[in-house]
Order: C-alpha cells, then structure tokens, then sequence
C-alpha cells in the first residue's frame, strides 16, 4: 500500500472526504451517545439545536469560538515556521493575568485607553513566556515541545499561588479567585442584552492581520520559508533564529488576547478555571484549519460548536460531556484523513 | 533483439517490462538478457529508465506487464527478498552499510537467523578472506566502516553482495565517487569476477568506462530500449549519438585573456562539520573571465569550499578578499551584496523550497529587496513578473509562476535557479554540481550559460565530481583533497591520471616543503 500524490484534486474529492469525515464523527458520536443510553438521533438533534439552534445558542457558541480563535491562530503562526508551541495554555493565563493585574482599579485610565493597555500587557506577557522558550531553542537546541509543555504547569501553579495570596480577592469568601476587573476594563456586547461581547470581533481582525501579514509581508515570507524548508532560509540569507523569535513572540502574544479577552470579555476575574484547555484546543483548532489563519476561524467555530452542543445535549438527554470530547478527538482524527485522501491516492499493490 | 545462447540459457531475462507512473512510462516494453560470465552496460541519461528497471528486478517495484527470469525460474515481483536469494547483488550509488559496524559485522548483517543461538562469526571471517584474496578486494574486517574512504566502502558493498553468494551483480554508477585509479582497481576486480563467471550489469553514463569494462552495452532514452550493440562494433560517439536522441558536440570554448582577481582566498581554514570536510589553508583566486575548475573525490572538502563562498561558513583563519578588498564578518548577506551567484549542489534541499511557488521561489535570496519587497510588504505582482521573466528568458518548462515547485524537474528547477542568480549580471559565481542529475538538453544549457557568464567577464568557480565536465569548462583546474587545495593547474596541462594522482592526496607534502602552497 503506498499513497500517489493528486496534482489537482478534483472538486468531489476536496468537498467529499470532509464531509464524509464529518459524517464518520457524528455516527461515531451518536453510537456512543447511543452506549450512553440515549437515542442517537435524538441526541444529534440537541447537538445541532444546542449548538446553532437558537440566536442565544449560535452567540453562546461564538463567545466559546473567540479564545480558540486566538490560541488557534497562535498555534498555526508558530507551526508554520516549525516552533511547536504546545503552551499556549501559560500563554493565555499570563495574558489574564495581565489584565487582571491592570484592570482591578490600580489603572485608573477610561476605557479607551484602559483596555488597548491591557490588551498591549497581555500580549507582551505573552510573548515573554513564549520567548523564553525560544531562545532556548534557537540558542542551545532544547526541545520546545518540552519547554512549552512543562511552562503551562508552571504558569498554573503560578497563577493558583497568586490567587491563594496576593491577587485573593478579599471579598471572594475565601475562594481562589481574583478581585473582579472595574466596569471600564470589561469589554463591551457587540450588541446589548446579548452575551456576545467585542473579543469575538477582535479575533476576527486578529485572525485577518495573521492572514494579511503570513501572505502580504515579508516577516510572513520568512516564517513560512523558515518552517517549509530551513535549510534553503538559511541559504539564501533569511536569519533564521531571529525569526523563530519573531514567530514567538506573535505566537505568545495571540494565545495572550484569549486570556485578555476571557477575563474582560466574559469571566470579569481571574480563576484557575478559566480555560478548560483552550490552549490545547487550539492545537486542534490549527491543525483543522491546515494552519490558514482564516480557516482558523471556522475550524474554532465548529470546535466550540460541538463543545457547546454536546454540554447542551448532554444535560438535555443525561449523557455524560465527555462525549464532546471524544467527537472532538474523533473529528480532528477523520478531518486529518479527510484531506490527506483529497491529496493523496491510496494504491493497494 | 538479444543474440541466443545455444548451450546454456541467459542467466537473467527481463521480458517486455512496462512500468507507468502515472502518464510517465518508465519502463516500456524493455527486453534485455545477461549470459554467465558476461558484462553488459545499461546506458542512459538521468531519467531514462535505469533505475526503474533495476527496481523491478528487485522488486521495488512491480511490473505493469512483463517478465523476469532469473536462472531459468520466473521471478515472483514485488519481493524484495526473491531477487536477493536467488543470487542478485546490488551495489547502490548511495552506499548501505552501517557506520558504526565493523567491515565484518556489515556483511555477516541480516544473513543470519534472527532468532539464532550463536553467530559463526570465524566462518564468516574466513569467507571475507578467501572473497578478498579470490577478486583483490583488500579491506580490513575489522575496521569500522566509518572509518573507511569512499573506494574502501564500495569495496565492501560488493563484497557484502559476494558474501550474500550473489552470482549477478548490479553497480548503479559505481565510477562515480571514485578516482581514476580507483576505478582502474575496480574494473580490474570486476574481470576477475567475470573470469570466475559472474554476470555483471555495469549501469553508468560515462561512455569511456562503458566501453572499457562491458561486452554489450544496452542503452535506454526515455524509458525505452533504443538498441543493443557489442562494444566492439561501436565507439563512444555512436553511443552518445543513441543515449541522447540527437548527434551531440562539446561545448565551444573561446579563449580568453583572464582579467583581475575578483574573489581572493588566502591561507583560509574553515572547521569540519559533521559530514563536511573543512578546509586547511586554502589560497584560491578567482579571476575575471575564467572557468575555475575544482576537481576532487567528493567528500573531500568542496562542500566547506562552496559554503565558505555561499557565506554560509565563516573561515576560522585567512581572509577573504573581493574585489582586492578584504572582509570581515562573512555571512551570505556580505555574499549576496558583493553579487555571488550562488548556485547550490542540492537544488531540492538547499537551492529551493519545494512548497513555493515558483515566484515565491524566484525572489528567495532577494525577498527583501526593491522592487519585490518595501518597508516590509511584499509586492507579489513585481515579484510574478520577475518570475515570469525568468521563466521565458531561461526556458522554464512549467504551468505557470504560482505552480509549487516541487511539480518541476530537476533541470527546470535548475533553470529557474540558474534564472534567479544570473538576471543580475553577476560577476562571481559559484555553481557547485550544476548539472548532476540533468539531461543532455538541460546540461547544454546550463553549461552555456556559465561560459557566456565567462565571456562577459565573470569569474566562474565550477565544481564537479566530473572529471569530465572539469576538463572541458575549467580555464584553470584546481585538485581538492582532504580538504587542502593543490595549485592551479592551466587548462590542458595536467592528463585525468596526473589530476587523478592529485585527488588521492599525493603532490601536496612536496608542495608544503616547497614553502607553502602560495608557490603557486
């Protein structure tokens, strides 16, 4: 068995193999839905009702899109050029932190200049904890994927000591959690009375920048040279180490703003649960959208949709969400075959 | 078609053998026959079919249609193991020996039961000794094969096959790698083995050796079996007439008064990287309006050279000097600003990035520059039009500037580098193999360019594994070896044996003790 490579994949195949991977992932849901004790079709259909079914479910599921829209692209600007950023996780909580640390009242600015400080924080807070890993990479040849990794424990434990000690909120009855932000660092509703706040908006023009500056940059040219083939950036002149510095600190920076935006958008504070894993996620989110920040967008929409429709399903029909989770882990499975059968020809000889 | 033995049958039979890869067919309806104790040569380009064929017979790959027989008993495709227990051996181009295993542990490697109690390795010690004294093939059982030179290796590639009882052997391009010397001892090695009757398939595209070593040479153009001559009724023009399809003629050399050094390197050492030999205080200089030509077993420094000049490696001792002025701080942005066209030995590696796109990969060493780039942002249609301008003035056969290079052949691939270093007229060029692995048409080409670069005035540094090649361009030829460079040589005055002498290393201790190799 070997596989042929497609020059020009025909429409059938490119539109075909998605949906049937996206076929494969339902059945596959519905029958463990189904082992679960409940009728498959009817669980599909809450699925689908939960996640788009409503304006209030359709916005609850792009309020869930916004973080995995920017630790998604973070991921995809850094496994472009070949950094294996896997911690975007400690990113996004130095980027909450952030805005915790400015937003509680020890800024007193209005908000026009209060949220672009924040968001300007998180970034750079963002950035420095995907740095340093950086430069131990470029600088001495250690594992990112191991640096990354063990950084978002660090950054946890970090952050839960901060919350169990100075940053506790005093009035939070001894909860661990942080002082709520004051009411000119929350970022406002798109549209009022709806749930939907501007962070949404914000990673679409984030994901929009990424798009513009990967294919209309030089900086993109590089990152993209760097990670497609580094032996010939470095032939014909491109410095390579500078720009996988460069890549971090993007990359650091956009898995910042889901934290920045989490806490000013929807949370108002800091807690340890503020990311169900959002920075994981975000590694499904890119690997989805082939690493094109635009299909980032969709990739995180249809993430965060099934997220959201299977929690809904699953209280409406009594399964457990952890089937979420395996539709999740099933559909980026099937999507990854899926376009690699729209490129490549299986020949069993 | 094959003349029929009346005593005994051929030893090997390929019969009709088509293989496509998709609208390519490689292999079209090719019927060939070895006797025992015969060798013939398989005569190709790049790209004729060769290989295809060889990986049939190993199976590598399966047959479309077609037949092989080997001793007289069909062979079952698409076993790799069948072709190797019936008695074929093969001696790939790449070696595929184990570094850090003894010469011993090498051959005795995968011919034992895996899950055997004990290892005969005395047994197998005395049939390496009685395999090395029976076809001259000296080599120490001990020794590491890491340790070992290139002609050592090969050496214990065939005798690896000759362990494994092989009574056919295949060579896949053995003269390369070698010296003229070495390749002497291994023709001469080969004639013992056919004396003992042993079959030899002799794959090459150096006619002279063609016609040194065979009996009946088969050629091969593009997949197809274009005729099947005894070396004694042709000679090496009738051959290259039918190798390429079209009578060919050396490239025309006009002479020329060579102008200024406009590259200068003196006593310049670069330290060994992993593979890549170093240099050890190299004086070249490169003049205006000359070929220099560095010949050379490969391995033996031409890599540290062609990167010291790409600006890829910084000296660890001499200078380096342009146009008389000396600089400091090499690095490929000093290199690509005093205008080096660099031409890489690996186009697929290091010359392109194969995800491109041909305009992405036309702009790769000057992305940053006007017209294609300002304060930052890319322009891609000054960039299209500079790829399509090379496309047409270069001849890049191709869909279009946004077709991803990866889909080009070698020698359009090579056409756009060779378009993307040339348009600026520069004046020292470093072409490091360019033309290994291209066709006639592309090789004519590519040649062509570096001697009218030449004529305008260029200074032109040409390696080459082609002692050939070296001797037909080079104004003035230099010898690497071991990472030392031997004087230059003026075109004409030194014979491939006198070159060959230097490649092994010989002539430089007299060089040194003559006062250093500035005596040049």
């Amino acid at each position: 068995m070997r596989l042929e490579a497609i020059d020009r994949p025909s429409a059938l195949r490119l539109i075909g193999f998605p949906v049937a991977a996206l076929a494969l992932t339902v059945v596959l849901g519905s029958s463990l839905a189904m082992l679960a004790g409940a009728n498959p079709f009817q669980t599909l259909g809450l699925i689908l009702r939960g996640a788009a079914g409503s304006k209030f479910a359709l916005l609850e599921t792009l309020n869930r899109a916004t973080p995995l829209v920017f630790t998604g692209l973070a991921v995809a600007v850094a496994f472009r050029a070949r950094l294996w950023n896997i911690g975007a996780e400690a990113q996004l909580y130095a980027g909450a932190l952030m805005a915790v640390l400015l937003g509680t009242g020890w800024l007193g600015w209005p908000p026009g200049f209060l949220l672009p400080a924040m968001a300007g924080a998180a970034m750079l807070a963002g950035a420095l904890v995907l740095l340093a890993p950086a430069i131990l990479k470029t600088r001495f040849g250690v594992d990112e994927v191991v640096t990354t990794l063990l950084f978002n424990f660090i950054m946890l434990l970090f952050i839960s000591m901060l919350l169990e000690g100075p940053l506790k909120d005093p009035m939070g009855m001894g909860w661990p959690q942080s002082s709520r932000l004051i009411p000119d660092a929350r970022l406002p509703r798109i549209v009022e009375g709806l749930r939907l706040h501007w962070g949404f908006a914000f990673a679409l023009i984030a994901a929009a920048v990424v798009w513009a500056l990967q294919s209309r940059t030089t900086l993109g040219y590089e990152m993209r040279a760097v990670g497609q083939n580094r032996q010939a950036a470095e032939f014909a002149g491109i410095p390579v180490d500078r720009v996988i510095l460069k890549t971090a600190l993007l990359s650091g920076g956009l898995a910042a703003l889901a934290g920045f935006s989490e806490v000013a958008g929807l949370r108002g504070n800091l807690t340890l649960d503020l990311s169900p894993g959002f920075g994981y996620t975000g590694i499904i989110v890119a690997m989805l959208a082939l690493l094109n920040p635009i299909g980032v967008v969709v990739s995180a929409i249809f993430v965060a949709g099934v997220f959201v429709g299977a929690d809904s399903m699953s209280r409406a029909a009594g399964v457990p969400t952890y089937i979420a989770n395996i539709m999740l882990a099933t559909a980026l499975l099937t999507m990854v075959l899926a376009i690699s059968l729209t490129r490549y020809r299986v020949r069993w000889d | 078609m094959p003349p029929r033995e009346q005593a005994q049958g051929p030893v090997l039979r390929l019969d009709g053998i088509t293989k496509r890869f998709g609208r390519l067919v490689a292999n079209d309806a090719i019927s060939l026959s070895l006797h025992g104790g015969e060798v013939i040569a398989l005569l190709g380009e790049n790209g004729a079919g060769k290989t295809t064929l060889m990986n049939i017979l190993f199976g590598h790959y399966t047959a479309d249609s077609g037949s092989v027989e080997l001793f007289g008993q069909a062979l079952p495709q698409g076993n790799p193991r069948a072709a190797l227990a019936a008695g074929v051996g093969m001696v790939h181009q790449h070696f595929t020996l184990a570094d850090n295993l003894s010469v011993l542990d090498n051959l005795v490697l995968g011919t034992q039961p895996l899950w055997g109690a004990r290892l005969d390795m005395a047994g197998a010690r005395a049939k390496l000794a009685r395999l090395a004294q029976d076809f001259g093939l000296a080599v120490d059982p001990d020794a590491r094969v890491g340790t070992l030179s290139v002609g050592e290796r090969q050496r214990v590639e065939i005798l690896k096959a000759l362990y494994r009882d092989a009574r056919i052997l295949i060579l896949d391009e053995p003269t390369a790698v070698l010296t003229p010397q070495q390749a002497d001892a291994l023709f001469a090695a080969l004639r013992k083995m056919v004396a003992q009757g042993l079959s030899i398939i002799f794959i090459s595209h150096k006619l002279h050796e063609v016609m040194a070593i065979a009996s009946r040479v088969v050629v091969l153009r593009h997949g197809k079996l274009m005729g099947e001559v005894a070396v004694t009724d042709t000679d090496p023009r009738a051959l290259a007439e039918m190798m390429v399809g079209d009578s060919i003629s050396p490239p025309e050399v006009r002479a020329m008064t060579p102008g200024p050094a406009l590259l200068e390197l003196r006593a310049v050492s670069t330290p060994d990287r992993g593979n890549v030999r170093g240099l050890h205080r190299v004086d070249l200089s490169l003049r205006a309006g000359t070929i220099t030509g560095l010949a050379g077993v490969s391995g033996n420094g031409q890599a540290g050279l062609a990167d010291l000049i790409a600006g890829t490696e910084r000296p660890s001792g001499g200078e380096i000097r342009l146009h008389g002025t000396v600089h400091a701080h090499w690095s490929v942005t000093k290199a690509l600003r005093a205008g080096i066209a660099r031409i890489p030995e690996d186009r697929h590696k290091t010359g392109t990035i194969a995800d491109f796109t041909l305009t992405e990969n036309a702009i790769l060493e000057r992305y940053r520059d006007a017209p294609f780039a300002r304060r930052g942002w890319m322009d891609w249609r000054a960039a299209r039009a500079f790829a399509e301008s090379v496309i047409r003035s270069y001849d890049v056969r191709c869909p279009g500037p946004e077709t991803r290079i990866r889909l080009l052949s070698g020698g359009n691939m090579q056409k756009l580098i060779l378009g993307r270093v040339m348009e600026t007229g520069p004046q020292i060029i470093l072409a490091n193999q360019p033309v290994r692995g291209l066709d006639i048409g592309a090789i004519t080409f590519v040649q062509g360019q570096l001697l009218a670069a030449r004529d305008r005035g260029a200074a032109v540094l040409l390696i080459s594994e082609d002692l050939d090649e070296i001797q037909t361009l080079s104004d003035v030829i230099h010898v690497i070896s071991e990472g030392r460079l031997s004087p230059p040589f003026a075109r004409g005055s030194m014979s491939a044996g006198d070159l060959g002498r230097w490649m092994v290393g010989e002539g430089y201790a007299r060089e040194n003790m003559a006062g250093g190799q500035d005596a040049a």
